[in-house]
């Protein structure tokens, strides 16, 4: 019987699998289809610290980054710490920008409009100045969960970790409250803790133990363009508009481009943000504002084609924090989900946390702001009962 | 006000044009877009002028029909050649069925290298996009000299490049023949044709189980009058040469492809082509249904009347299955008229139309079965073979990326790239997925063909000029 069972091979789920077996435990990771195939494989891959207002979510991004630096070294995928900078669109977003940036407590640099062409030389005219963090980075988020599911197992005292794609988790094994395992559609899998790393789909797993989650799709599309010859945008480059979207409750449309040069040549355009549920229906006005706001901010952009645009669906909370730890309503069951767009970024400390969770070690952070139980009415109530599978 | 047409046809090939012609007869205002800058499609596009005065028959015949029609269109309708669309979308109406003030936006890029966006709207769509080349990868399929069988029919228009060349040409299905016997005609010395799929030799080719004993016939002669072989259960397994293609590896197969004898064929030039993948991309933009062909291959479903699932959509030719370019033109005529149908117009019933698309259907369906794709072709790869050319992508990292676990084409791309370069999979798609082990799914490409991020930016002014210069 393993250790621990984690619903979802998602990079949450790799991470939590592989803190998880590094700390010795026993690992079987789920999932319905092939490793990275749910909002693993639609996300752009960055790591970001300089879009979080200062609270538990930076606080998260913060040791999530030095994780990432850290786990760059296991080889297999590609990170880059490029660094991002956020740019003013005039004197009063610079003050509010700078003054963000202050309070966060990471490290950065305050650019003036005379030296922003110093950080990308291809950068529109017109920007009040900007603020510049070297922390954020780069990472393929496909190959990075691929590669920690890979390694999690491998060496002197490790758990073991095994992946099995192609399980559909149908229900939970009960033992009066207490979760002690998950029912697929390939047979029960009793274990000593399950992980819901599902995702956008968490909100269902949680269902099938009989807890509430309410974790909504909000859906962002992607432009791809045909590599370029020689790098045109050098670093991660949003204006300050990014983050009071990213921050927004709106189910309406959002957009604010962050554009970025990749290794192998496409420059990538993310992302807008809507809730429409799942409808992957293509919106040529969504396109359109997210190809506007790029040649804002890279004028030579104009000239270079869009071969490909794809969408995803980011896992939404209402407090846009997501929810980390065991759930007093169901113990036994820890949840890893709801990340939205920042998934990618905060896997790795999510999933640290989550095996110091499961082997009763201190957490390094305050779990309290990502309790599962967060959104009911009654904050210490049991939810609804519990029913067996 | 931007003009609105009653029906807007994509595809000046036998099905488009079929379909345009007769909805213009009807009285629909009808435009016509295709990408190429000259009319026909696939096949009858790459007919060099002068194979009226080479070639009586068949091919010349069909050339001539499709001629005329075309004439007749163009006094008719709208015409919009160089126009490749990107995109479409409808508004208006409703999913539920009611097509009333529903109107379709076809978003096209004009020109080639100073192209500019336009929007062309129409009440009623008919895609009549056709197929491209289907590939399967071997040892060697990147070499200068490699042809896909629809780019040695390219080839064919300039019949003095082709003259003196050693041709050979190799894949599965009927269409090797015009292939050849179009090469062997303009002048090359083909070497060989080699069906991977065919046990018997040209006289028992199923072309003549199906009905088409005259075109058989005719293929035939002219094979053996150039004293082309024509051998069936053979392959082209890989090619050679150090920087353009200096011989082939054919090889015997067995009845699942793989290879149980090789010897050495020296040409430069290699056609070759394991059938057709249907385009998909703009029905699947709009949302089209689809089903599996008779070979597994996604085409768009349609009820008899070639209706798509969406309302005010049409489909016709080889986007619904591939099956020649006769059928083609019968399902676009089909097409055309029941738009004008839908749309009110009085049109008297054709039922012989019908029965013709019926039989040149099940005709299609007994080439498909007559020739699968079988798996042994993956033998023929090694660890170093590319398997996406764009991205240059080996089989070892296919391999590794099913070793992570990747179960699925789209995660096999995720992982290891595969059609994530300039063509998007168009190439690789159908191999990728066999790799991966499964059924080929339709492409999910909300961008059909490249656009420049400024064109794409400037979409939000309706009134720009490009727009304005419609009447
Ligand atoms: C357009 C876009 C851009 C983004 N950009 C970024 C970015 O730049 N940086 C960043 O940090 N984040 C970004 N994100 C967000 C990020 O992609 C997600 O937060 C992250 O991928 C979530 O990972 P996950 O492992 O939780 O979920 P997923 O990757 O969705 O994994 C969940 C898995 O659970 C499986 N599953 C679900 N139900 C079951 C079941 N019943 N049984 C078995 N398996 C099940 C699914 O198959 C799936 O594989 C972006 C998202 C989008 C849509
Ligand atoms: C080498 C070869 C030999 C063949 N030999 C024969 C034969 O001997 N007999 C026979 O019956 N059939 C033959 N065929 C098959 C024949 O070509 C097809 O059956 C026929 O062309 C299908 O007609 P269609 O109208 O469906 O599509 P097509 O002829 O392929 O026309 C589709 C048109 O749509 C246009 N288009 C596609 N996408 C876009 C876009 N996004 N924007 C704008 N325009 C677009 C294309 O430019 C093209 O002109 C052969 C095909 C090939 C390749």
């Amino acid at each position: 019987m393993p250790d621990v069972v984690v619903i979802g091979a998602g990079v949450v789920g790799a991470a939590c699998a592989h803190y998880a077996a590094r700390a010795g435990l026993d690992v079987v990771v789920l999932d319905r289809g092939p490793v990275a195939g749910g909002t693993t494989g639609a996300g752009e891959g960055n790591v970001l610290v300089s879009d979080k207002e200062p609270g538990p979510e930076l606080d998260l991004a913060v040791l999530s980054a030095g994780l990432w630096r850290e786990l760059a070294g296991l080889g297999g995928f590609e990170y880059e710490p490029k660094g991002g900078l956020v740019v003013a669109e005039d004197d009063e977003v610079l003050a509010a920008l700078t003054a963000l940036a202050a309070g966060q407590g990471v490290e950065h640099t305050v650019v003036d409009a005379g030296r922003l062409t110093d950080y990308e030389p291809h950068l529109a005219p017109g920007f009040a100045g900007g603020v510049f963090y070297p922390q954020d980075a780069q990472v393929q988020p496909m190959l990075a969960a691929a590669t920690l599911l890979r390694e999690g197992g491998r060496g002197a005292g490790r758990g073991t970790l095994s992946l099995r794609t192609g399980v559909t988790v149908t229900g939970f094994l009960r033992d009066g409250e207490r979760v002690t395992g998950v029912r697929t559609d390939r047979g029960d899998i009793p274990a000593g803790a399950v992980v819901n790393a599902a995702g956008t789909w968490g909100g269902e797993v949680a269902a099938l133990a009989g807890v509430h989650l309410p974790i909504l799709p909000r859906r962002g599309f992607i432009l791809v363009t045909e590599p370029l010859d020689e790098p045109l945008v050098l670093h991660k480059v949003y204006t300050a508009a990014y983050v009071t979207n990213v921050a927004s409750d709106s189910a309406g449309l959002e957009t604010s481009a962050v554009v970025e040069g990749t290794p192998s040549g496409p420059v990538l355009i993310g992302a807008s943000r809507e809730r429409v549920g799942f409808d992957r229906t293509v919106s040529i006005p969504v396109l359109e504002r997210l190809a506007r706001q790029a040649v804002e901010l890279f004028p030579a952009l104009a000239a270079r084609r869009v071969i490909r645009a794809y969408c995803g669906f980011r896992p939404y909370c209402p407090d846009h924090l997501p929810v980390i730890g065991e759930d007093p309503r169901a113990p036994g069951l820890y949840h890893a989900c709801g990340h939205e767009g920042a998934g990618i970024g905060l896997a790795p400390a999510t999933g640290h946390l989550i095996a110091q969770a499961l082997t009763g070690a201190r957490p390094g952070l305050d779990l309290d702001p990502f309790r599962p139980d967060r959104f009911d009415p009654d904050r210490s109530g049991t939810g609804t009962p519990a029913k067996e599978g | 006000m931007t003009r609105v047409y009653d029906l807007a046809v994509i595809g000046a090939g036998p099905a488009g044009v079929a379909g345009a012609l007769e909805a213009s007869l009807a009285g629909l205002d009808v435009v016509v877009i295709d990408a190429a800058p000259r009319p026909g499609g696939q096949y009858h596009r790459h007919l060099p002028d002068s194979f009226h005065a080479l070639r009586p028959g068949a091919l010349h015949h069909g050339l001539e029909r499709f001629m005329r029609q075309w004439e007749a269109l163009r006094s008719r309708a709208e015409i919009l050649l160089g126009h490749r669309v990107w995109a479409v979308e409808r508004t208006g109406g409703d999913a539920a069925g009611g097509t009333a003030g529903a109107t379709v936006t076809v978003r096209c890029l004009a020109g080639d290298r100073e192209e500019r966006p336009r929007a062309v709207r129409a009440r009623a769509l008919l895609i009549a996009t056709g197929a491209h080349d289907r590939p399967l990868p071997f040892p060697g399929w990147d070499l200068p000299g490699v042809l896909t069988a629809g780019g040695a029919q390219a080839l064919l228009k300039g019949s003095l490049v082709v003259a003196g060349r050693r041709v050979v040409v190799s894949g599965t299905g009927p269409f090797l023949l015009p292939v050849a016997a179009g090469l062997a005609r303009a002048g090359a010395d083909v070497r060989g044709v080699y069906e991977a799929g065919g046990r018997f030799g040209l006289a028992r080719h199923p072309l003549l189980a199906a009905g088409k004993a005259a075109e058989a016939a005719g293929y035939a002669a002219v094979l053996a009058r150039h004293r082309v072989p024509y051998r069936g259960r053979h392959a082209v397994v890989a090619a050679h040469g150090e920087d353009t293609l200096t011989h082939v590896t054919v090889a015997r197969l067995d009845a699942d492809w793989r290879p149980v004898a090789t010897r050495t064929v020296e040409c430069d030039t290699l056609a070759c082509g394991y059938g057709f993948v249907p385009q998909l991309e703009l029905p699947v933009q709009l949302g089209c249904a689809t089903r599996r062909d008779a070979d597994g291959t996604p085409v768009v479903a349609v009820d008899a009347g070639r209706r798509t699932s969406v309302p005010g959509v049409y489909a016709a030719g080889e986007t619904t299955g591939v099956g020649g370019a006769e059928l083609a033109e019968a399902e676009g005529r089909l097409a055309g008229r029941t738009v004008a149908a839908d749309r009110g117009l009085r049109v008297p019933p054709l039922p012989a139309l019908a029965r013709r698309v019926d039989r040149l259907a099940a005709f299609a369906r007994a080439l498909h079965e007559a020739y699968p794709v079988r798996p042994g072709w993956r033998d023929w790869l090694r660890d170093d073979t590319l398997v996406c050319r764009c991205e240059e992508v080996p089989l070892s990292a296919v391999r590794e990326a099913r070793r992570l676990g990747a179960t699925d084409a789209r995660s096999v791309k995720l992982l290891a790239r595969p059609g994530m370069g300039w063509c998007q999979g168009r190439m690789c798609g159908y191999a990728v997925a066999c790799l991966a082990g499964e059924d080929p799914a339709a492409p999910r490409r909300p961008i059909a063909q490249p656009v420049r991020l400024g064109d794409l930016a400037g979409l939000e002014h309706p009134l720009r000029k490009d727009d304005r210069d419609d009447p």
